[in-house]
């Protein structure tokens, strides 16, 4: 056990350090044109956009998870900016860059990484969230064409999105997992209706997406006609894989703690409450457990070795830790709670002395707790690839099994 | 940066692995946790064999010179067999030897420990839930103590005990020295039982750096206590899970139902991620002093507050029969009670760790 980074990689940090002072932050302050002058310059040095290859606009750096976990270090510290992060870059350019054809790697993944393409996901349906796979959009092909009919739901970022990466039904006569195929539309286009969704904290993030005859070109499919789910797995991978998941949970740890240093408690610091200290050291334990058991998920993932069961369980560990910071901060802003959420997460749980920010994070640790597969999903997950117990029966018959 | 074992680590943990499937299965565990005597001085020889008394040990007095990791990883193997045994009591009297004995106390004793020819216990509890060494009030006067002591693990075969004094200091005494009373308690984890030590003036060699050590053996004591909660927790888990595959009830196994699932998928993760905040806690120990107190608390609390509600889980998990003494689940239940409660419940240790926060 050696928690040092050793001499290669601290002169790796001497030199990204060199870096970030000579051009971050900018001269002429910071503004769209200076973050992406400042960006390209950071995918010359090979320090962005690591895992893309150089034809696609990346660096094409070899898979080094510690001079990630560097870099992440130092611009954190600097507060330069990283990657451009969106659903384009995390899911769907990973998936094309494992399956998609040469043509629509060239066309796409360069404006996506740096987020002049900007998409969204259309996966969930109105009467298809857990069980995903009986999702009824279809798509049918009319010459060149695919023409598209059905609606999506909880589709975030779909009011500003160029394209979709969606999940229709092109085989209607196969079985459930094998009729569909993963398409890619252009969002922009008669066909398309977006209407927002307001969430409980009156915050616009997600959306309706109506589609009546939209249209797509006959190659804007990746994989073959019927692959639409394997392709899907592909990206839902890449959404779970977050080794840095843990480091989440401990900034918002240190917020709380903040906040119960500031917030009062029978006309003193709340912190100094036998029962706020023993919640926030009960929450310290997990938070810490999830934080060291990603230290020894990186060692694995650097030995290339299988770290186990825990590597299905972070989604999971994240959402209690979420949930139990909700449920402390919300005594913590007391009768703060009487009022509006800020729904901005921005500013959620870190503008201190803003109860309204925290009620933000009470809500919205509920989302997160939903996004990309309910808790009571990602058990299942658990229970049967974590623990190797039985499927569900009923899951078992419905997908013909 | 490398959080894992080391390929030795890995093996010594392999090597006890095999020691107690080998030596200790189920019916002869079942045995000793029945009997009166509770102890089997063979198995402890076999242990000794393997260089399991002396682990801690300098090397310059016999015994394998490693540190606190290795001791947490061997408490950890021996813990998911419930091995019954002196090993958490004599290691403890080791390191509290090793790091405040003078030097002729060393070669008196710690060879004998190493080899395993000696049994160590260490004497921390006093009656009313005192556990920490500032609070410990056994006299020293005239090279004698005054006093009492609780829940000392195994001092009936001990031949040595190391005992926390008032002031924090800690001494060495002889069990079969006059004044020495030592009572069965009637502890609940019948693989490490607990007897009372009464002392009236009983012959006393205190240790000189006892004053210094007694934080960090107390340390030792909670690491070693958080790597036994999280082999006993492991081990329900797995049985749970594994009895979840076989029982059958409405035509197929019970693992099927989602309610089920969900409780052992609730076990599993409240466990599985924490054996990283125990190794980080001995690691601690070994090599970030600053760090080492704070996180030893922490993983105390932690991981035997959890382990203990993984235990009524899996009593509950197993229905009736889960309930009965027949059924094993009970053995490392009672583990998890003595883990939790020995050296204080978590909560004590919780606003400890908030205290060394500055908060």
């Amino acid at each position: 056990m050696d928690l040092s980074f050793g001499p290669e990689y601290e002169s790796f940090r001497k030199e990204v350090r060199g870096f970030l002072e000579q051009h971050w932050p900018p001269a002429e302050g910071v503004n769209d044109e200076t973050v992406r002058r400042f960006r390209k310059q950071a995918v010359e040095r090979g320090y962005l956009l690591r895992a893309i290859p150089k034809r696609y606009g990346g660096s094409e750096q070899p898979p080094d998870e510690l001079r990630s976990i560097v870099l992440r270090e130092e611009f954190h510290k600097r507060r330069a900016p990283m990657d451009y992060r969106g659903i384009g870059t995390m899911m769907l350019v990973p998936t094309l860059l494992e399956r998609g054809e040469e043509w629509q790697k060239e066309f796409f993944v360069p404006k996506s990484v740096t987020g002049e393409y900007v998409w969204c996901q259309g996966y969930s349906e109105p009467g298809s969230g857990s069980d995903l796979a009986s999702l009824k959009t279809r798509a049918e092909l009319a010459g060149d064409e695919w023409v598209i009919n059905g609606q999506k739901i909880w589709t975030t970022q779909a009011q500003h999105a160029h394209y979709m990466f969606c999940l229709c039904r092109t085989e209607p006569e196969a079985p459930k997992h094998a009729g569909i195929s993963y398409l890619l539309i252009p969002m922009k286009q008669p066909g398309i209706e977006v209407r927002p969704l307001k969430n409980m904290a009156g915050g616009e993030d997600f959306n309706e997406v109506f589609f009546s005859n939209a249209k797509t070109k006959k190659d804007w499919i990746v994989g073959k006609r019927g692959e639409g789910w394997l392709v899907s797995r592909t990206t839902l991978k890449h959404e779970r894989n977050s080794i840095g998941s843990s480091e989440g949970s401990a900034i918002q740890l240190a917020g709380l703690v903040q906040l119960a240093k500031t917030a009062l408690r029978n006309g003193r610091p709340a912190i100094q409450d036998p029962e706020i200290r023993q919640r926030l050291v009960n929450l310290e334990g997990t938070v810490r457990s999830h934080q060291y058991s990603g230290l020894y998920q990186l060692t694995k993932s650097v030995k290339n070795e299988n770290p186990g069961p825990i590597a299905t369980m972070n989604k999971l560990i994240s959402t209690n830790i979420g949930n139990e910071i909700a449920r402390i901060a919300l005594d913590l802003v007391a009768e703060d709670g009487l009022l509006d959420p800020i729904a901005d997460e921005r500013l959620m749980g870190l503008a201190p002395g803003s109860g309204r920010g925290w009620i933000g994070q009470y809500m919205y640790s509920l989302g997160i707790a939903t996004a990309g597969g309910t808790a009571n999903i990602q058990r299942n997950v658990i229970g049967e690839r974590g623990l190797g117990l039985p499927r569900d029966v009923f899951a078992d018959r419905s997908s013909g099994k | 940066m490398n959080f894992d074992l080391s390929e030795e680590q890995g093996l010594l943990q392999e090597t006890l692995r095999q020691f107690a499937q080998n030596e200790c299965p189920p019916t002869r565990l079942r045995a000793l946790f029945e009997s009166a005597e509770g102890h089997d001085p063979a198995l402890w020889r076999g242990l000794a064999e393997l260089g399991i008394a002396g682990l801690c040990v300098p090397e310059e007095h016999g015994g394998a010179g490693l540190e606190l990791l290795d001791l947490a990883l061997a408490a950890e193997a021996l813990g998911r067999a419930a091995l019954p045994g002196p090993f958490f009591g004599h290691s403890l009297a080791c390191l509290a030897l090793a790091l405040a004995g003078s030097d002729a106390q060393k070669r008196a004793w710690l060879p004998r420990l190493a080899s395993g020819e000696a049994i160590g216990t260490l004497a921390l509890g006093e009656p009313g839930g005192i556990w920490q060494p500032e609070e410990w009030r056994v006299e020293v006067a005239r090279g004698a103590l005054r006093g009492a002591k609780t829940a000392v693990p195994w001092a009936r075969i001990a031949n040595l005990i190391v005992v926390g004094t008032a002031g924090g200091g800690l001494a060495l005494v002889e069990p079969g020295a006059a004044g020495v009373k030592i009572e069965d308690m009637g502890g609940v984890d019948r693989t490490r039982r607990i007897d009372s030590l009464g002392l009236e003036d009983a012959a006393c060699e205190p240790l000189p750096g006892g004053a210094e050590a007694a934080p960090r053996v107390r340390d030792a004591a909670l690491v070693l206590l958080a790597a036994d909660a999280y082999a006993a927790a492991q081990w329900l888990v797995a049985t749970t899970v594994e009895y979840a595959k076989t029982r059958e009830q409405f035509g197929v196994t019970i693992g099927h139902f989602q309610a089920l699932k969900h409780q052992l998928v609730a076990m599993a993760v409240e466990i599985e991620p924490a054996r990283a905040l125990y190794w980080y806690a001995a690691h601690a120990f070994d090599h970030l002093p600053e760090e080492a107190p704070r996180l030893a608390a922490l993983a105390k609390a932690h991981l035997t507050e959890r382990a203990q509600q993984i235990a009524r889980d899996a009593v509950e998990a197993h229905g009736g029969i889960g309930f009965t003494w027949e059924c094993d689940v009970q053995i490392w239940f009672k583990r998890c009670m003595f883990d939790r409660a020995f050296l204080g419940i978590p909560s004590v240790h919780r606003e400890r760790a908030a205290q060394l926060a500055g908060w």
